[in-house]
């Protein structure tokens, strides 16, 4: 049976792994390469890194550490934050990232997508959407409108109607991160996630307000999620990945027991 | 020696560095000549199965990958290059394969919604023939999957082990003499991918 991932997120700024509330008030938590093998031999399904300040200090991705992670452990993992073009998605794929995650560049240019999925596949194309609770409108039927820039450009998409145009355009898989949820530790957005999932036909990540077990239970049964991107429930040491794999088989949830 | 077959069908990195981390030399080629000469050959890939296919004739080298598999040089294909040593494939409006094993490669048809197409992520794999590419690796081990088309293998002697998708039971690894092949990622399948790898890397071909 296929199993439920559980994918620590990494937001990197001058090669160091950071964490904040809302984007905000970082802190640092330690080298990226480092907790990404810990993560790893402890159990993690995948990993991602954002690049958290490349796009809005508009220099491309750090590659070199890239490179590195991907020597040091043989997950799958994916890259985002600060990608410009097609030529930063092959660098990083081709640097050892099994996929590359496209946000802000998306809504800018959405045909980026379909390039990209073209030139290197559909299974290697994320799009990664900050999605924020609005009134339901005709402009946004959903409930939700997609911001970029960490919730400070509002762009006018409605959330659904952009994550079943990335499917059309060829995104290999949706990762929703819910801005009202981030870094809260009070639980994912259970009624966006679930309302994203059974509208696309492509695994949907969950992201944003893990705190607890119960968290990630609800999120892969009633919320519908594919995988669930984790950070600060673990960034602080408060679980490990072994303890909440644990809890989530007693569960019943289909969990990658080996590693 | 490793030597990987470069067919421009996807991205070969991680292959190189998961056989690089257990410490095995690594050659890239896209040249009949030094396919060859390979040791141990792994026919990797990602992607579609014409566009592969037209790789491989207009590079010349499938034939080069019939004489080394019929020499018995120790042979592993990886995910697309798994399917193409199948017969025919139904991706792309049907295309003829290889045909080194016995069977064709179908799409997967999902009757259940929330089931996702392509299968991505982990799923377990069970062991249904001994092989000595899975020495030391217990029965039910997950594995990385990326896929939306899977191996219909049709003589079940060849079958290795079988994985559940989309209410599809099918060849996630198979083999026949000094061939071997998975479905699933063996370099983005963390210690127990590169076990299969080292155990690959240590293989005389024989079964």
């Amino acid at each position: 049976m296929l199993t439920k991932r559980i994918i620590p997120c990494l937001d990197v700024r001058n090669r160091k792994v950071t964490k904040g509330v809302k984007f905000q008030n970082n802190i640092d938590l330690g080298d990226p390469v480092e907790m990404a093998v810990a993560y790893s031999d402890g159990g993690c399904d995948e990993l991602v890194f954002y690049d958290i300040t490349a796009s809005a200090e508009q220099r491309p991705i750090d590659i070199e550490m890239v490179r590195e992670v991907a020597k040091a452990v043989h997950i799958p993992f994916a890259v985002g934050g600060g990608i410009r073009n097609l030529e930063d998605m092959r660098k990083v794929l081709l640097a050892g990232a099994e996929k590359v995650s496209v946000n802000s560049l998306a809504v800018r240019n959405p045909n980026i997508i379909s390039e990209g999925a073209k030139q290197f596949g559909a299974q290697c194309i994320v799009l990664g959407m900050d999605p924020v609770k609005v009134e339901k409108s005709d402009k946004f039927p959903s409930g939700y409108e997609i911001t970029t820039q960490g919730f400070r450009t509002r762009t006018g998409f409605d959330a659904l109607q952009w994550a079943k145009h990335a499917e059309e355009l060829g995104a290999g898989e949706i990762v929703v991160n819910s801005v009202d949820a981030d870094g809260t530790q009070a639980g994912f957005e259970i009624n966006l996630t679930k309302m994203i999932s059974e509208n696309v036909g492509i695994p949907v990540v969950a992201s944003g307000g893990g705190g607890t077990y119960q968290h990630l239970i609800d999120v892969f049964t009633a919320g519908k999620a594919d995988a669930a991107i984790i950070a600060s429930m673990i960034h602080t040491g408060k679980f490990t990945i072994k303890q909440i794999k644990d809890e989530l088989i007693t569960a019943g949830i289909a969990i990658r027991k080996r590693w | 020696m490793i030597t990987i077959i470069d067919y421009k069908a996807g991205n070969l990195t991680s292959v190189k560095l998961a056989f690089e981390s257990i410490g095995q030399q690594v050659k890239i080629t896209d040249k009949p000549a030094e396919i060859l000469r390979g040791e141990k050959i792994v026919f990797p890939g990602v992607g579609a199965a014409k566009a592969a296919m037209d790789n491989l004739e207009s590079l010349e080298i499938l034939d080069a990958i019939k004489k080394v598999v019929a020499d018995g040089v120790p042979f592993l294909g990886i995910c697309i290059g798994m399917q193409l040593l199948f017969e025919s494939s139904e991706e792309d409006g049907g295309t003829t394969c290889i045909g080194m094993l016995p069977g064709s490669v179908k799409k997967f048809k999902s009757s259940e919604q929330s089931c996702k197409i392509p299968q991505m992520g982990w799923n377990t794999v069970k062991i249904v023939q001994p092989h000595p590419v899975f020495t030391n690796i217990e029965d039910q081990s997950e594995f990385y999957f990326v896929h939306s088309f899977y191996p219909s293998c049709s003589e079940r002697k060849y079958i290795i082990g079988q994985t559940e998708y989309a209410d599809t039971v099918f060849a996630s690894a198979a083999g026949k003499n000094n061939l071997v092949a998975v479905q699933f990622h063996p370099e983005r399948s963390g210690r127990i991918g590169l076990k299969l790898l080292e155990n690959f890397s240590r293989w005389d071909g024989r079964c």
